[in-house]
């Protein structure tokens, strides 16, 4: 059967909606547009939906995708236009279709990060930075459900770059694995504050911008 | 968003609760609006957004040309840490705008436990917390709900009192506000003109003389306010505002479905009950009515849920097509009917077990008292054969799982009423093993038992609480014949009741003891890791107020009590005859079965009781 796809934005203050919220919140919204989605089989069936790559509580992502079956209440292109009109504010549908590639086959992801030092940066922090970074290998302690586990994140982070916009102010653009294992780029500033606390900043912001199959193409 | 706030925001829990941008939240264009409202919930988002009567007064509010109603909670520990190291004062959700540049700043007041935030949420407002404290240039600060019935303790901080429903006093208060601030008048000539509008209760212009004993000698209306004040209500349900669209929490919140308010009121008239007397007279909402409310609601909302909300289901007549009506539509759309408040018979059985086709929840009843001796004396009119009929029924058609509520500390309560809780326990025990489908799973019964907190305007509201300290010998006596192994026992611990029952029969006094509570730390005191009796305690010892005096004392019927200028209908000679039929242990019939003539039908004689 083949499965359907949006892809939409998660910006402003939806940042905050838990990725379990989210799943919670889509139901709704479905419902609210007035369209059918699959519903799994048995006793208590639920709407099948699924977000690819939980986002953690705080980034913002223009990238997202949710997988789901359309059983009937709208063509795929009217969807977007359909579902915009009943979301909380923040979620924005960007596109609908049908889903040719698996998700699995997703694999890297690019996000933004604002880092703000609130003393101003350290002279040179960009070149600091991508010195840092350049490093072959970065274990820092990673928290698990049940331990710390040291963990060498180096060969997660695929490219980054830093470019400093302001006296207080670098942009972070990071190309990391998504899957398998995959990498919050929130761990790359954990780096730096576990390995090089001067470098690292007293706040960040994370966006993320796109993803992308493993050949580096975008990933729809 | 600002950047300070964006950084707390990441280390408080759960923060979607106070970031607003829900779906169904209004947003107005400013130029637009003569009057900002901030309507406070004084606990958590999850509490507050559970809360249909704050649903129906946002919408009727926002639905008023150049009004715009916005929504404030009570922030959690770890949030109030957060604004108060960093200067961040207590803000509306939809905007963001700070409540000290609202216009009125409303509180609902459902439970006493909740008055210590109402404190700290003006003072995070940046409010002076005193009524008397602030000038003409502050906002109006008003409450309304249940627990304002008797408003006493929280008269030197609050500027007005909305008594009843607040569906249509609500817009007249606001638009005598407006007036009034178009003609420039102060806020005192204001609070006057208010106290002339049915439903409004100004505290400051009633004084209160005491007796040397203690207890209230007089209160007397100045400046023209009424001498008694009484409670509004919505004479026509079917004609009143209903939130069909509403606001979606993105987050989970307590009652996360659609609720459809069945009726208000109540026929059943149990004794200890405050609810069941001062929502009357009964006013109901047609099955028509509300079946295109339901479809309506859960198609705006997408709610995958509804609840049936009253404070007694069954006894809502049209219960069944509505709940045929409505089991059609719910099937078809995936969503589920859940029915509490049902009455302990075989028709609500037969609905349970249609409503839960699939998905079982447990069954829950109250039979408040064990012996059918109190039983009649608080006239829950349940008897024993009742009850185990239903539970042979329900243990028949599969449930294994049974709650069961009961209060301990009622009056005229004797160590046999106590120990009948078990017996009573014990004879649902044997039911199970006699009609039980399925015994494999095991029968599973929780019994709770809670203080007895007598309430103003109930036929109780003369009678002392029992202390702390009788409660927990009841309550182990109680453990001490509870033996059964399927049988969990959980209690309430009394310190709550004690405060409770002093808060709600409390007069004035209690405001300054409320103001050390708070000002030594007190606050979301509904919740246990906040609640702090120590604290109380030193607050009465240093207020010079004797607690006892509000909790554990019989009043004389003759008393003067502090709540005698309110008038909720129900006549105090009703609840003295009321009271007199507790201890002959008669019990009086449900309204449906004969009208007694409670007063209540004097708030709508034209339309009537639909009792």
């Amino acid at each position: 059967m083949p499965e359907q796809r949006l892809l939409f934005q998660k910006t402003g203050r939806a940042k905050y909606i838990s990725h379990l919220d989210l799943m919670r919140t889509f139901q709704r919204i479905f419902v609210r547009a007035g369209v059918r989605v699959r519903h799994s089989e048995g006793f208590n069936p639920r709407p099948k939906i699924s977000i690819a790559l939980p986002l953690s509580l705080g980034q913002e992502s223009v990238c997202e995708l949710l997988d789901f079956g359309l059983v009937s209440g709208a063509a795929l292109s009217e969807l977007p236009e359909r579902l915009n009109a009943v979301s909380p504010e923040g979620i924005r549908v960007l596109e609908a279709y049908d889903a040719a590639r698996k998700v699995r086959e997703l694999a890297l992801l690019e996000a933004l990060g604002t880092m703000t030092y609130d003393a101003g940066a350290p002279e040179d922090i960009a070149e600091k930075l991508r010195a840092f970074f350049s490093q072959r290998s970065l274990v820092i302690q990673k928290r698990s459900k049940r331990n710390l586990a040291d963990v060498d994140i180096a060969p997660c982070i695929k490219r980054v770059s830093f470019e400093q916009t302001a006296p207080d102010t670098v942009l972070m653009r990071a190309l990391v694995t998504a899957q398998n294992p995959s990498l919050n780029p929130e761990h790359l500033i954990s780096a730096l504050r576990q390995l090089q606390p001067a470098l690292a900043p007293d706040f960040t912001v994370f966006r993320r911008l796109e993803v992308y199959d493993a050949a580096g193409k975008v990933f729809r | 968003m600002d950047k300070k706030m964006e950084r707390i925001l990441l280390r408080v829990q759960k923060p979607a609760r106070y970031t607003g941008g829900e779906y169904g939240q209004t947003i107005k264009e400013l130029s637009s609006v003569r009057t900002r409202f901030a309507f406070c919930f004084p606990d958590t988002y999850e509490i507050g957004m559970s809360n249909l009567g704050m649903r129906i007064l946002y919408g009727v509010l926002n639905n008023m040309d150049g009004v715009w109603c916005e929504r404030v909670f009570a922030p959690w520990g770890d949030m109030e840490n957060e604004m108060r190291e960093n200067g961040i004062p207590l803000y509306a959700l939809e905007s963001g705008d700070r409540v000290r540049d609202f216009d009125i700043v409303a509180f609902s007041l459902g439970y006493e436990m909740a008055y210590t935030n109402v404190l700290n949420m003006l003072d995070l407002a940046g409010l002076p917390v005193r009524s008397s404290d602030r000038g003409d240039a502050f906002p109006l600060v008003i409450a309304g709900g249940t627990s304002c019935l008797n408003a006493e303790p929280l008269a030197a901080f609050i500027d007005l009192f909305l008594l009843g429903e607040g569906e249509e006093s609500l817009p007249e208060l606001v638009r005598l506000y407006e007036a009034s601030r178009g003609k420039g008048e102060s806020r005192r000539d204001f609070l006057m003109a208010a106290a002339q509008l049915p439903g409004v209760y100004v505290p400051s212009l009633y004084e209160v003389s005491y007796n040397a004993d203690g207890t209230v000698s007089s209160i007397t209306a100045r400046n023209g306010a009424p001498e008694k004040v009484r409670k509004r209500i919505v004479k026509d349900l079917d004609a009143a505002y209903f939130p069909d669209e509403t606001i979606v929490p993105s987050t989970e919140i307590v009652h996360d479905r659609v609720v459809l308010e069945l009726f208000r009121g109540c026929i059943r008239g149990c004794r200890f009950c405050q609810a069941g007397f001062v929502y009357r007279p009964v006013r109901r909402r047609s099955p028509e009515n509300l079946e295109q409310h339901a479809v309506r609601s859960l198609a705006a909302s997408g709610y995958e849920e509804i609840t049936l909300s009253s404070l007694s289901t069954s006894d809502y007549r049209g219960l069944k097509p509505l709940c045929d009506g409505l089991l059609d539509y719910c099937g078809e759309h995936s969503v589920s009917l859940s029915l509490p408040s049902l009455r302990a018979d075989n028709f609500s059985v037969e609905l349970m077990e249609r409503v839960q086709k699939v998905r079982r929840t447990g069954l829950t009843f109250a039979p408040e008292a064990g012996s059918q001796r109190l039983r009649d004396v608080i006239n829950k009119n349940v008897r024993e054969e009742d009850l185990l009929n239903t539970c042979a029924i329900a243990f028949a058609g599969g449930w294994n799982t049974l709650k069961l509520y009961f209060m301990l500390g009622l009056p005229t309560e004797t160590d046999e009423d106590v120990t009948a809780i078990a017996e009573l326990v014990n004879k649902v025990v044997h039911c199970w093993h006699e009609y039980a489908k399925n015994k494999a799973r095991g029968l599973r019964i929780t019994v709770s038992t809670s203080c007895f907190v007598p309430k103003p305007h109930t036929p109780f509201q003369w009678e002392a609480q029992v202390t702390g300290e009788e409660y927990m010998r009841r309550v182990a006596l109680l453990r001490s014949v509870m033996r059964a192994k399927a049988v969990t026992y959980n209690w309430h611990d009394a310190d709550t009741s004690f405060i409770e029952a002093v808060l709600s029969r409390g007069d004035r006094r209690i405001g300054d003891v409320l103001e050390e509570v708070w000002r030594t730390g007190g606050r979301l005191d509904a919740w246990s890791e906040y609640f702090s009796m120590e604290r109380w305690m030193k607050a009465f010892e240093t207020c010079g107020v004797e607690p006892g005096f509000y909790a554990t004392r019989e009043r004389d019927e003759n008393e003067t009590l502090p709540w005698s200028h309110i008038d909720v209908g129900v006549s105090p000679a009703f609840f003295r005859a009321e009271r007199r039929a507790a201890y002959a242990e008669t019990i009086t019939p449900d309204c449906r079965a004969a009208c007694m003539g409670c007063g209540a039908l004097s708030l709508c004689p034209e339309v009537g009781c639909d009792a």
